[in-house]
């Protein structure tokens, strides 16, 4: 077997710690980035929600201000956030390189986008279940948790595996602040030095963790679909 | 039990106003069952959703069991829509749970143990007839049952009012009188004043004891069904009852001139129509004997409504002159509404 692999992807096994190393960054960025933009998207796809025109706390500057602001950050594409967010980073996470230095530019190129995914989710929920919600005597923090996110998790399951997955390609291009990871693996080795078999297997590695995520992301909205 | 006091609602969408009901002003009695008519655009589902401020109006007080609703915010006024139920046209049940998880939703916080809640909740769907679909998910459901699971799940407080908008209009002619039915049981078990909201007249001449017709925004008319069934005063109000009736065909073979209607020298059409609630005297037969004429019905519609026969019939009197005026007095006498449509004599 180790034969096998040295004569099929020689380039590969002869940096078998970097490999691991880098699999292993792209999980701690797309993991940490991942966990707080859902926390963060959930809120703001909430937030909008409510407070739209028609939504039960309707206010029309909030849901302004967060509209603008959601297209701001949606519009910047993702290398100039890397590089632009680099003071903010150093300024929260004490340095603006390395795996520590990507979430923050992933977490503002992920947030917008997830929020917009949970803004649509909860557009699913028909009016008439909060107005129902409403006559018997629901607030409106008891129709966010019991109606609108309780009714949406088919959608929000769905909205978060997209979320997910275009998140682990923007990892990718966190190499730029030297946080490794497989997208850099792959330039630095496969494309730089032309060795082919690194980009190949990065690309498998990849697809697996994609499937993983879609397989779960389908079995969540599955299981909660009646 | 509810009062409606002078109660406007106005939408405002940019620089257009739509003024959806203006100065509505209604007293639903305590444990009557009273309806509001309306086509779509009336202003009646408006007017449902001020009773319990889901569109708070613009203008007028809500008064529900004596507590003042347009005063009330936040948590009391949270409170006090816990008892008033609302069912809806499209039934609003939550896809995500089971028919017992729908029921259920509304007794958290209620100071309810688990244990009472299940037991509650068993009660109820037992009440709307449908304790064997308890773990059923609403997908699984027609749409009778589904209904039923709303009736139960808005009953979980107890209240004392329930809301009905259109609550039957998305169902089929049987269903529709099954679910009318148990709104009719809820009223006289539990005591509980039902507000029906419907386009369709059979519903308010199925259960409702009082009824208001709704036009452009305003209540245009009122009353007892039987008395707006006898004697509509507005033209949309007929418009409606023509609708539950089948008396007014004979304007159609009239108009097509069918051999059915074809009159003799001596013959005339009358419709005969009950205008008061005191009619149970067998009246065709009597006045047949009495005054020696032949009556020849056409159409016959006649229905029950609180208790007492309303509708009508439309015949050809054939017989003397004489006997037929005397007849018809007779008719008019015992409060029967007599209205010649046609003479043969006049009309040659």
């Amino acid at each position: 077997m180790q034969e096998f692999l040295n004569d099929i992807i020689p380039n590969v096994m002869s940096k078998l710690p970097t490999f691991y190393q880098s699999i292993w960054d792209t999980l701690t960025m797309a993991g940490w980035s991942g966990v707080i933009s859902f926390i963060l998207g959930l809120m703001l796809g909430v937030t909008a929600t409510v407070t739209k025109p028609g939504g039960i706390l309707q206010n029309k500057a909030i849901y302004q201000c967060l509209d603008k602001v959601i297209n701001f950050f949606r519009s910047i594409p993702f290398v100039i956030l890397l590089a632009g967010l680099m003071p903010l980073s150093r300024l929260i996470m004490g340095t603006a390189i390395g795996v520590e230095g990507a979430i923050v530019p992933l977490v503002f190129g992920t947030v917008p986008f997830y929020s917009r995914q949970i803004e649509n989710a909860l557009a699913e929920v028909d009016y008439g279940l909060i107005e129902a919600a409403q006559s018997m005597g629901s607030g409106p923090l008891e129709i966010i948790f019991r109606v609108y996110l309780r009714e949406s998790i088919p959608s929000i399951a769905r909205g978060t595996t997209i979320t997910a997955i275009s998140l682990i390609g923007l990892t990718a291009m966190a190499g730029v602040v030297g946080a490794g990871g497989l997208g850099d693996f792959a330039i630095r080795y496969g494309h730089d030095r032309n060795q082919t078999d690194v980009t190949y297997v990065t690309v498998i590695v990849l697809v697996l963790m994609v499937s993983v995520i879609q397989l779960i992301g389908n079995y969540i909205a599955k299981k909660n679909t009646h | 039990m509810i009062e409606l006091i002078h109660i406007s609602k106005t939408f405002e969408s940019g620089l257009d106003q739509v003024e959806a009901v203006r100065d509505v002003t209604i007293h639903i009695n305590h444990e009557e069952i009273y309806g509001i008519i309306g086509f779509s655009g009336a202003g009646k589902s408006t007017l449902v959703r001020c009773i319990n401020l889901l569109e708070p109006p613009t203008e007028g007080t809500v008064t529900v069991d004596g507590e003042e609703l347009t005063r009330l915010n936040g948590k009391d006024l949270w409170a006090a829509r816990k008892k008033i139920g609302m069912i809806f046209q499209h039934f609003n049940l939550m896809r995500s749970r089971t028919v017992f998880g729908n029921v259920a939703y509304p007794l958290r916080n209620s100071g309810l143990s688990k244990k009472e809640i299940e037991e509650k909740v068993r009660e109820l769907l037992k009440l709307v007839d449908i304790a064997d679909k308890e773990t059923s998910y609403p997908s699984q459901l027609s749409g009778g049952q589904k209904q039923r699971v709303a009736i139960a799940r808005a009953l979980a407080n107890d209240p004392k009012v329930i809301l009905c908008d259109e609550a039957t209009s998305a169902l089929d002619p049987q269903t529709t009188s099954a679910i009318l039915q148990l709104l009719k049981k809820l009223n006289n078990q539990l005591g509980i004043t039902v507000v029906v909201i419907t386009h369709e007249m059979s519903v308010v001449k199925e259960i409702c004891d009082r009824v208001a017709v709704m036009e452009k925004g305003r209540v245009v008319e009122e009353g007892e069904v039987f008395s707006i069934f006898a004697s509509p005063q507005q033209p949309i109000t007929r418009e409606f009852i023509r609708s539950t009736s089948s008396l007014q065909k004979i304007d159609k073979l009239l108009a097509e001139k069918s051999p059915v209607v074809e009159l003799k020298g001596n013959e005339l059409i009358v419709r005969l129509t009950y205008v008061q609630k005191s009619v149970s005297e067998p009246l065709i037969s009597t006045v047949s004997r009495k005054f020696d004429i032949d009556l020849n019905i056409i159409f016959s519609d006649v229905e029950i409504v609180q208790n007492a026969p309303i509708g009508g019939t439309v015949a050809i009197i054939s017989g003397e002159r004489e006997e037929i005026t005397a007849a018809m007095e007779y008719l008019t006498q015992k409060n029967v509404g007599v209205e010649v449509i046609t003479d043969a004599r006049i009309s040659e």
